[in-house]
Parts: structure tokens; C-alpha cells; sequence
């Protein structure tokens, strides 16, 4: 499934004096199979975009489409949508309820009207997909660790199939190992089941690692909509916008203002690491070669 | 004695039944000793569950020890009466800043506190100015607090602590709900409030960035502190920090992926300017500057340097 937004703009409040203009001029299409990364300061409108992916709230004027349909068309049944755009908000945690985890992550398939046996499977399946340990199915969900009530929220929302997954900063508090370990298993799920991942994340080294596009927010616009690797070039533009490049990008900058002939579009540690030994090797090679100037 | 010191600390969580039984002990902290001294910036690192959490609490007397002992100031926490005083010397912020935000105005919010204390009225409203001061905060004093974004929001929260006056201040991941610039500006407070105060700063993060300008790191895993030492002694055991689940900074992971290859730099690489210098270092004469890269060549090195840059071009 693909989504587009055409001409899309969205006002808080409109005709008051609170009005606040939170999107503008929003156009993008959402394809199958893509690891796309969302940046952008706070209130720059990026919470703001993403629900309008599943159609919680209306657009103020344009289109919302699926599959080239107007998700806001009078027929459409936007219940159905919600099941196939996946949401995961910021604190997933508090989207648990049930007495146990295995209850919770059934809620979803069998309110699409499966039983509770064949939700069961699906919740097993979501479950070990982001890697929830079995002995845990049972427990109160209240009483696991952050990492797993994440996992545990992640898996809800992917029991129901969803052909895109958004999730809004999934692992906030985490720490590093259970951060690699959540965004690793994501990104496992875009290869095994080519689910469209939509993460909003204030790590950029998170996004070059791990997105093959990204949309930059300012503002209400979005004003790049690049491979991270294309948008981490226009760093300095970043920084005006509250935003930053991953550290690599600034030690390439920093080292190639020194003249060293780093490829400074390279925006991860094993990216950085080759270009800056070939650089050394080429330097060295040269400086031999000129040995007697 | 240092401002805060452990004692073989212990902490049990308990768990009890329906009848009010202990059903089930988790260890949280485990033989912690600690010697703070006034004014060291001290970061603690750990992966979640650690209980670093856990041990914060116990330095302002949120939590008090199972076994062993912890002084704040030389006052023991166990001693009930002196916990207001206890509170006043350590002050804590925690992750979310929507959860120590009480006032509609940002300038009540940071004077909720010494109110409490019973600070005459004239002295709050001078406390209330310098803290908003000290943490960048003084064009907001009249603002709403929940218009702030969460960077200014933290730093209210800091304030708020700043105008009781603590020796010390906890840092529960005061970070890890912000963008980067919001991080920033947290950071640089608590920095200042260390400069200008010689407040001890106790930080709590999971950013491994953030730690870089402490005296002294400790790593937590299974209530223990396992890894003692200054920034550098830490990050330059990558492996260990590995098995503990947890990082090194972005630039001491590439300084240590390049010496694997067979690069010459040092262990331990912390900022950018130190791995940039390792990699190509300065002459005499600071000849690898963009501006002087045109003009004659001090020696080879930096001819094969003034090459690659014209080959560049």
C-alpha cells in the first residue's frame, strides 16, 4: 500500500485567535517498502504529519490518499486504514491496558474481528518478532522493564499487520544496547515482511543508519526530502533549524577543511573509517611518490 | 568526607502479596561504596535496569538503604528528622519535564520551592531572578510553562532546584526526551550552575556524548558499580563498555574502528579536535589550515596534504 498527501495543510483552531498554521504546503508520497527517517525541531509539525498518516485528524484543506483513494472520501472506511497505518506514540507504554501481555497484544486482531485463537497467532508472531521473550507472555505488562513495554506496545501494533509502521521516537530512555536492539529488529521487520517503517527519531545517527530517505520538518514545511547521506550535506542549514548532523559528518568536514580527501557525504562510523583510510593511504602513497619536491 | 559517600549500600525492592507477605526480593543496589567530593561532576552510566535510578534516589533520601549506609553532607539518610535537610542539599531532576512542572507561571514554578523552605518573600524573588540567570531562562520568567519546548522546560526544572541553593544536584536523564538543541542548552545550564556555584552535578545518561566533560565516570550492571574512572579510562575499554550494553561517543567508536585498522592514533579519542589533530597533525607552523594550504610548503608531509587538497579541486 502507498500513501500520498497532496497540497496537504493542517491549522489548529482555525478562525480564532489560537490559530496555529502546524503544516503547510505538504506534498509526499509514502511507497511500499521503505525505511523513511522524520526530523525536525519541536513544533515543527512532524507529530503534527504523522497523524494524518492513519487519518486521526483531517487535513484543513488538500488530499490524503491511499492506494489513490481519498481517505476522507465519504465510502472510505478509515476503521480499516487505522489497521493498516500502525502507530506506535512516543511513550508506547502507555498505550498497554490489558492484565497480561499476551491479552494486550491480541486487543488489535481480534477488534478486526479475528478470534482469539487466530489473534493469538498473530500476537505470537508480532511478539517474537521484536524479540519479547516468551517467559513474559503471561506478566502484567506494568511490570516490565522500559525495553520490553516498548516491545510489548511495538508488538500490538504490528499483531494487526499493518503495511506501514509509524512509530515517534520509539526509544526515548533506552539504553544504547536496547535502542540498537529495537531499531534493529525494525528494521528486520521492512526486510522480512516489507512493511513501510516511518520513524521520527532525534537521533541522527540512528536515522543514517538505519532510513534510506529522510524528511526534514521546519516549520510546518518539510524542506528536505532526501537519502540522509544527500540531507546531512546541507548540516549547517540543520543547525538554523535546531537540528544536527551525525558527529561523523562534522569530523569528515573537519578533516577535509584540513585537506585530507575524505568523501564527507559518509554519514556512519564503518562509512567514515573506509574513506578516511583511503584517504590516509592516498595521501601516503602521494607523499612517497613526491618525496623529492 | 565528601559531600555524598556510600557505605556498602544495599537496597531491596520487595514485592508483596495480596496478604502483605514479601512475595518476591529484587536486588536493585548491591555493596555500592561512593566518595563524592563538593564540586566534582560525576556521570553515571548503565544499562536500564542497572539500578542508577535506584541509587539517585537514595542522594536525596527518596529511597534509604536496606543495608549499609549513605551521608549526605555527613547527615545520614536513615535519620528521618533531618530529611527535609537532606532535600534542600540535594536537589533532583528528573526525565520528564511535564511531571515537575507545578505553576502556571514560569518564575512561581522556580520560586515553589525555597516558599516551602520558608524564604522571606523579597529573598525568593532574588533567588528566582539569579536561577532564571544562571540558566538562560530570565526572558521567560512571566511565561506559561507548558508553551516551552522540553530544553526550556528542563531548565526551568533546574532553576527550580538553583533557588533552594543545594550543594548538589541529581541529573536523572535529563536529556533523553529532547532534541539535540535542547540537550545542548540543558548541558551548558548545568554546566554554568557548576561554574558559577561549584555545585556538585551528579548525571545520569544514557547520551554518551554528555559525559565527556566529567571528573569521574561510574558504570553500573546489576546494582554494582563496575567501572570507575575519568571519561578517557572509560572509553577507551570499548569492549567492556560493550558487554555492559552500552556506547562510546560516535568519534571515540571511529578513532577506535580506524586503530583497529591499523591506524596510529590514541586510545581513549573524546572530541572531534582530538581525533582530527591525531589524524593529521599540526606543525609548527599550523600549515593544514584551508587558508595557508596555497602557500609554500613547510615539508613533505604537508606537500602530500597541499596535493590531495589541489587533487580535491
Amino acid at each position: 500500500m502507498a500513501l500520498e498527501l497532496k497540497d496537504v495543510a493542517y491549522t489548529y483552531s482555525p478562525g480564532t485567535a489560537y490559530e496555529i498554521h502546524a503544516l503547510r504546503d505538504i506534498n509526499l508520497t509514502v511507497p511500499e517498502d521503505q525505511f523513511i527517517g522524520i526530523i525536525g525541531h519541536i513544533g515543527s509539525g512532524k507529530s503534527t504529519l504523522i497523524q494524518l498518516f492513519n487519518a486521526l485528524i483531517r487535513p484543513t484543506s488538500g488530499n490524503v490518499l491511499c492506494d489513490g483513494e481519498d481517505i476522507w472520501g465519504d465510502s472510505y472506511d478509515r476503521r480499516a486504514l487505522r489497521s493498516k497505518v500502525g502507530l506506535v506514540f512516543q511513550y508506547p507504554e502507555h498505550q498497554l491496558f490489558e492484565n497480561d501481555v499476551l491479552s494486550d497484544v491480541c486487543f488489535g486482531p481480534m477488534n478486526q474481528g479475528k478470534t482469539r485463537e487466530e489473534a493469538e497467532v498473530e500476537a505470537k508472531k508480532a511478539l517474537r518478532s521484536v524479540g519479547f521473550p516468551e517467559k513474559y507472555y503471561s506478566r502484567s505488562p506494568f511490570e516490565l522493564s522500559g525495553g520490553q513495554k516498548k516491545r510489548a506496545a511495538i508488538a500490538g501494533v504490528l499483531a494487526m499487520n499493518p503495511g506501514i509502521l509509524i512509530l515517534d521516537e520509539p526509544t526515548a530512555g533506552l539504553d544504547p544496547k536496547g535502542r540498537d536492539d529495537i531499531l534493529g529488529q525494525i528494521a528486520q521487520l521492512r526486510e522480512e515482511r516489507g512493511i513501510t517503517i516511518v520513524l521520527v527519531s532525534h537521533s541522527m545517527e540512528d536515522i543514517a543508519r538505519y532510513a534510506d530517505r529522510l524528511i526534514v520538518m521546519n516549520k510546518g514545511r518539510i524542506v528536505y526530502d532526501d537519502s540522509p547521506r544527500e540531507v546531512f550535506t546541507h548540516y549547517q542549514e540543520l543547525e538554523t533549524m535546531g537540528l544536527a548532523a551525525p558527529q561523523v559528518t562534522y569530523i569528515l568536514h573537519r578533516l577535509k577543511e584540513k585537506g585530507l580527501a575524505v568523501d564527507t557525504t559518509q554519514d556512519t562510523v564503518p562509512g567514515a573509517r573506509d574513506t578516511i583510510l583511503e584517504a590516509l593511504h592516498a595521501a601516503g602513497t602521494q607523499k612517497e611518490g613526491r618525496a623529492d619536491v | 568526607m565528601g559531600i555524598i559517600k556510600a557505605l556498602k549500600l544495599g537496597f531491596n525492592y520487595l514485592k508483596y502479596d495480596d496478604d502483605g507477605k514479601v512475595e518476591e526480593t529484587r536486588r536493585a543496589i548491591d555493596d555500592v561504596n561512593l566518595d563524592i567530593e563538593a564540586g566534582e561532576f560525576i556521570a553515571i552510566l548503565g544499562h536500564n535496569g542497572s539500578g542508577k535510578s535506584t541509587l539517585a534516589k537514595h542522594m536525596n533520601a527518596l529511597l534509604t538503604p536496606t543495608e549499609g549506609a549513605l551521608w549526605v553532607e555527613g547527615i545520614n539518610t536513615k535519620e528521618e528528622p533531618e530529611l527535609w535537610k537532606i532535600r534542600q542539599k540535594a536537589g533532583m531532576v528528573f526525565q520528564n519535564p511535564d511531571n515537575q512542572i507545578i505553576a502556571s507561571v514560569v518564575e512561581e514554578d522556580v520560586g515553589f520551592g525555597p516558599e516551602n523552605m520558608g524564604v522571606p518573600t523579597q529573598k525568593i524573588w532574588a533567588r528566582v531572578g539569579e536561577a532564571l540567570g544562571k540558566t538562560g531562562m530570565s526572558t521567560y520568567h512571566a511565561h506559561s510553562p507548558n508553551r516551552l519546548s522540553g530544553g526550556q522546560k528542563q531548565r526551568v526544572a533546574i532553576a527550580g532546584i538553583m533557588a533552594m541553593r543545594p550543594k548538589c544536584i541529581i541529573l536523572d536523564e535529563p536529556t533523553a526526551m529532547l532534541d539535540p538543541i535542547g540537550r545542548r542548552e540543558v548541558l551548558e545550564a548545568v554546566e554554568e550552575l557548576r561554574r558559577s556555584e561549584g555545585v556538585t552535578v551528579i548525571l545520569i545518561t544514557h547520551y554518551m556524548e554528555e559525559v565527556i566533560r566529567a571528573d569521574r565516570v561510574y558504570v553500573m550492571d546489576s546494582g554494582r558499580i563496575v567501572m570507575t574512572g575519568t571519561p578517557r579510562e572509560i572509553f577507551s575499554q570499548v569492549d567492556t563498555l560493550r558487554h555492559y550494553r552500552l556506547d562510546v561517543p560516535q568519534v571515540t567508536l571511529l578513532a577506535y574502528e580506524l586503530k583497529k585498522a591499523g591506524v596510529n592514533v590514541p586510545d581513549g579519542i573524546l572530541t572531534m579536535d582530538e581525533l582530527v589533530n591525531a589524524l593529521l597533525p599540526e606543525t609548527p607552523e599550523k600549515a593544514f589550515t584551508a587558508e595557508s594550504i596555497t602557500t609554500s610548503a613547510p615539508d613533505e608531509t604537508a606537500a602530500a596534504v597541499n596535493m590531495t587538497a589541489e587533487r580535491r579541486d
